[in-house]
């Protein structure tokens, strides 16, 4: 087992450079002079400039600068912005309302995606499954910020349920409505994936060995079929906590909560590459945790896959 | 309930003119079209046919386990020990399954569930039916997994189905269906999927453990060679009627209907040419759309006009055989064969 | 990444509906099948239409930024103009129609995009195995360690005036991966098939089997994949204009229209609504017609 997990993270290692590079290249080879962007209308002296370019080792090669950078990742240090405060500082400032919105969001997500589809696929071909598959058409249809726009115009603006613009009210009442609009567009995937799956699992031969060994219908529902059918959405679920994080970027921006979505936003108009790259390395090593965690949960409910 | 003597009479189980239909996108099929069927306690009936002709779908009736919808029993009645099952709500139907009757399938790998231990699968017959804790459920296991000649059944116990063999997870399932001592066992094709040299171990498994504990056997199969060796009595389907029943070896070596004959000449010719099988000529008839007459009039050699006016019905010949052709006369014994 | 088959992108939900067999063309009528996919195509159609050929929908009358009175700036809905005027007096029916241009071309083009990488590359790796194999699939594994959108943002914001080409570059970059996986296990399930091997012996180049044998067997789920993708690409890049760093004015968009109309909600409402209500039919009709497609052509072949 520990094998296993120590190949695994070393498998990590050439995604996670690949990764960062392609961002690394990106943002770095993006067109402006960062420092012009610093000092604004007003230039420069000469050697001022040649001393910060040398501070921030802008006169490196390309592939020793992002060596360096790489370097620094690794012992923690993700470089440090043009007003001299370190990047994982500012990150981890901004992580907790990135992660509360996604963490709220992917529950949500996960109760109402599990309910949905596990009921549709248990009554599936009659009334109450075709209404659950017209909801979720109709969700994954709607792009998720007009719902997000709707549900703050009309739960903020017009009924006055709650604080529109900000995150004053703090943990739930803030994220409730951007978590749940999160959660019912990403819901809508999760509940097809677990209906399709309950539906193929309730014609498998084994729970016609179940119904022969005299089980109950609940027996073989809890007992048997579930288990089977969670083996695909629980990868699923894995990876779509990571990308909850990237989408939470334009939920953010819409509904003004102070993480990660905005801090890139902002980073971006400032030029501010390292904290672009920053946040994306992050998000990056967090996708690949969670990777490797559905990974290893996957051997617990499959012990075909367990090594 | 029967009392004693009639309990020495009634058959262990009896299916009387059972029918069964499916709807499908192109219209109603008629699966099983009243059959016939007994089978006394220490008995084996071999259930003869070839896919589509209603075997299997007649195991599963008696079973309980078909889909319904599509599948709907539109007739007859199945008696166990005089009970008729039909009749019962099904959760007391169900309930029957593990202690009175059991069944083993054709492909053990998709009949086990993949994500349990095997002790767990079997060890939860005792655990529902009988009410047995986690332990003792465990130790029940294992005792059968040796009774079935598992190798190593107690370090084997908590492995998972994909962690065994074809031979060894087809004992697994046979194991699960012997648990509860079960008075009727149903076998849907239980060599089908396995090797060759397989196939014999799990035949003699059966049929010994049929004997030991005085079980009624239903073994449905495509292949004679499995009816001849395990089975006392034979019905043979076709088309979702039995057309002919009797004692294997009489059945076999002397038919008398044109189908088993044909039957029993393909499986001759085989052996002595090595070949493939000369099948009968001509395919079974469309289960949306039955003839009028005898279904296998259209190949059948012996056909006149009044096959294909009505259906001839399953008449006594006298000593437990009955036939449903009305040339059974003109049928040739069939004596190319040694057994 | 080895049991990573999903992907998250925009899509997911549909990619991972996709991926599995035993599609639910039982569960459903066969009347609503029918209505669903003359419904969608319809809409699909219509869209296309309104994109290629605005002018039809406007009578041939003035073009979105003509004909604007400051004056009229965000007057309600009218007999005359039936959306409304936006916040420069301009006719807000006609730039409503032709925002649909943008958000069709930026769909359409970036699935075909995607698709013709995927088809390639995947066919590629799955015939070829090996080191290519391994070489493509770790690309595929790095380009999928970044959050989707936050891969297009950062190469948006290289870009300080976009267009729809820019916004498509961005989108087309990272909207591979999924479908060279999708293909490339298609591909695995067809190489090895009777008609591929008498290919090969018969002396077939490498070449020829790919493009005669394992491409036109293989291609369909792929086919499916991208049709889904569509809808969501279109939903991405309204997303992206929404949130100002997707197009840029002068660009006509419903993303930017959005936008704009959130500074009016209470005032004109009308700006917001309509623009959602065309964005919401639009990709609603593309998700449906990729499902109505993906039953038609089950891709497991059930």
């Amino acid at each position: 087992m520990m094998g296993y997990v120590l190949r695994r993270i070393l498998q990590m290692i050439p995604v996670l450079l690949g990764a960062t590079f392609i961002i690394y290249a990106l943002t770095f080879l993006m067109p402006g002079d960062p420092i012009s962007a610093l000092t604004g209308e007003r230039p420069l002296p000469e050697a001022t400039v040649a001393q910060i370019r040398q501070a921030y080792h802008l006169d490196d090669p390309f592939l020793i600068q992002y060596g360096n950078y790489m370097l620094g990742v690794f012992r923690g240090d993700f470089g440090i912005d043009f007003f001299g405060r370190p990047v994982m500082g500012l990150i981890l400032e901004r992580l907790p309302a990135t992660f509360a919105l996604a963490m709220t969001a992917w529950v949500l997500k996960l109760f109402i995606g599990l309910i949905i589809g596990v009921y549709g696929g248990l009554r599936h071909g009659k009334a109450a499954d075709h209404f659950a598959l017209v909801f979720t058409v109709l969700f994954m249809g709607i792009p998720g910020f007009v719902i997000a726009l709707g549900a703050q115009t009309y739960f903020g603006v017009h009924l006055g349920w709650v604080d529109p613009a900000g995150v004053r009210a703090g943990w739930p009442m803030a994220f409730i409505l951007p978590a749940l609009v999160m959660a019912i567009e990403a819901a809508a995937g999760l509940a097809r994936l677990t209906r399709t799956s309950l539906v193929d699992v309730l014609r498998a031969e084994y729970l016609r060995t179940a119904k022969a060994k005299g089980l109950s219908d609940q027996r073989i529902i809890w007992g048997h079929a579930l288990r089977n059918a969670m083996i695909p959405v629980v990868t699923y679920l894995g990876l779509s906590l990571a990308g909850m994080l990237g989408g939470a970027v334009i939920i953010e921006a819409i509904f003004n909560i102070p993480g990660i979505g905005g801090l890139m936003v902002s980073s971006i108009n400032n030029k501010e590459g390292t904290i672009v790259v920053g946040i994306a390395t992050m998000l990056v090593l967090v996708y690949l945790v969670f990777n490797l965690l559905v990974d290893l949960t996957y051997g617990l409910i499959d012990p075909r896959v367990r090594v | 309930m029967s009392n004693q003597t009639d309990a020495q009479q009634t058959p262990l189980l009896q299916v009387h003119d059972l029918r069964v239909e499916f709807s499908t996108s192109q219209g109603i099929a008629t699966a099983i079209n009243g059959v016939d069927l007994s089978v006394s306690a220490g008995q084996s009936l071999g259930i003869l046919g070839e896919s589509g002709s209603g075997k299997s779908v007649t195991a599963r009736t008696i079973m309980g386990l078909l889909d319904t919808p599509p599948a709907r029993v539109v007739g007859g009645q199945i008696l166990l020990e005089g009970e008729d099952l039909l009749s019962l709500p099904s959760k007391v139907r169900r309930s029957l399954n593990g202690p009175r009757m059991a069944m083993v399938f054709q492909d053990a790998l998709s009949a086990l569930n993949p994500v349990h231990p095997v002790g767990r699968q079997i060890g939860e017959l005792f655990r529902v039916h009988r009410g047995y804790s986690r332990a003792a459920a465990k130790r029940a296991a294992i005792e059968l997994m040796d009774r079935v000649k598992i190798p190593a059944a107690s370090s084997r116990v908590n492995d998972y189905p994909h962690q065994f063999s074809g031979g060894m997870r087809q004992r697994i399932v046979i194991a699960m269906a012997l648990a509860l001592d079960p008075q009727l066992l149903i076998a849907d094709e239980p060599t089908t999927a396995l090797d060759v040299t397989v196939q014999a171990q799990i035949l003699a498994l059966l049929k010994e453990q049929q004997v030991e504990r005085n079980m009624g056997l239903v073994l449905i199969t495509h292949d004679i060679s499995v009816v001849r060796e395990v089975t006392d009595h034979v019905a043979v389907m076709y088309a979702g009627r039995v057309v002919e029943q009797g004692p294997t070896a009489q059945v076999l070596s002397a038919p008398r209907h044109p189908y088993t004959r044909g039957l029993a000449e393909s499986v001759a010719s085989e052996e002595l040419k090595g070949s493939r099988l000369p099948a009968i000529p001509g395919s079974p008839p469309d289960l949306l759309n039955l003839p009028m007459g005898c279904s296998f009039a259209n190949r059948c050699w012996l056909a006149t006009e009044e096959c294909n006016g009505r259906v001839p019905t399953l008449t006594e010949l006298g000593e437990s055989r009955a036939t449903a052709c009305f040339h059974h006369e003109e049928v040739q014994p069939y004596a190319a064969h040694s057994r | 990444m080895s049991t990573a088959t999903n992907t998250v992108t925009p899509t997911e939900g549909a990619q991972a509906a996709a991926r599995i067999p035993g599609k639910v063309k039982g569960g459903h009528h066969y009347w609503w099948l029918r209505l669903r996919f003359i419904i969608s195509g319809s809409i699909v159609l219509l869209v296309i239409l309104m994109a290629a050929l605005p002018q039809i929908f406007t009578g041939f009358g003035p073009g979105p930024t003509e004909n604007c009175d400051i004056l009229n700036s965000n007057l309600p809905p009218s007999a005359l103009h039936p959306f409304g005027m936006d916040v420069q007096g301009c006719d807000y029916y006609t730039n409503v129609i032709y925002g649909a241009r943008a958000s069709i071309l930026v769909g359409i083009v970036v699935s075909l995009i995607a698709f013709a990488i995927a088809a390639a590359v995947g066919a590629i790796a799955g015939y070829f195995g090996g080191w290519i194999d391994a070489v493509i699939s770790r690309l595929c594994d790095m380009a999928f360690g970044l959050p989707f959108i936050l891969a297009a943002i950062v190469v948006l914001q290289l870009f300080g005036q976009r267009n729809v080409w820019t916004v498509i570059f961005a989108l087309a970059l990272f909207s591979w991966p999924g479908g060279v996986r999708f293909m490339r296990s298609s591909v695995l399930e067809v190489r090895n098939r009777e008609y591929v091997q008498a290919a090969r012996l018969l002396g077939a180049s490498n070449s020829r089997i790919i493009r005669k044998h394992i491409v036109p067997n293989a291609i369909t789920p792929l086919l499916v994949l991208q049709t889904l993708g569509v809808g969501g690409m279109i939903s991405a890049e309204a997303g992206l204009t929404f949130i100002g760093i997707g197009l840029t004015p002068p660009a006509v968009s419903w993303g930017l229209q959005l936008a704009a109309a959130r500074d009016y909600i209470d005032a004109a409402p009308h700006l917001l609504i309509f623009p959602a209500v065309f964005l919401t039919i639009t990709v609603l009709g593309f998700v449906l017609f990729g499902e109505a497609m993906r039953d038609e052509f089950d891709p497991k072949g059930k």
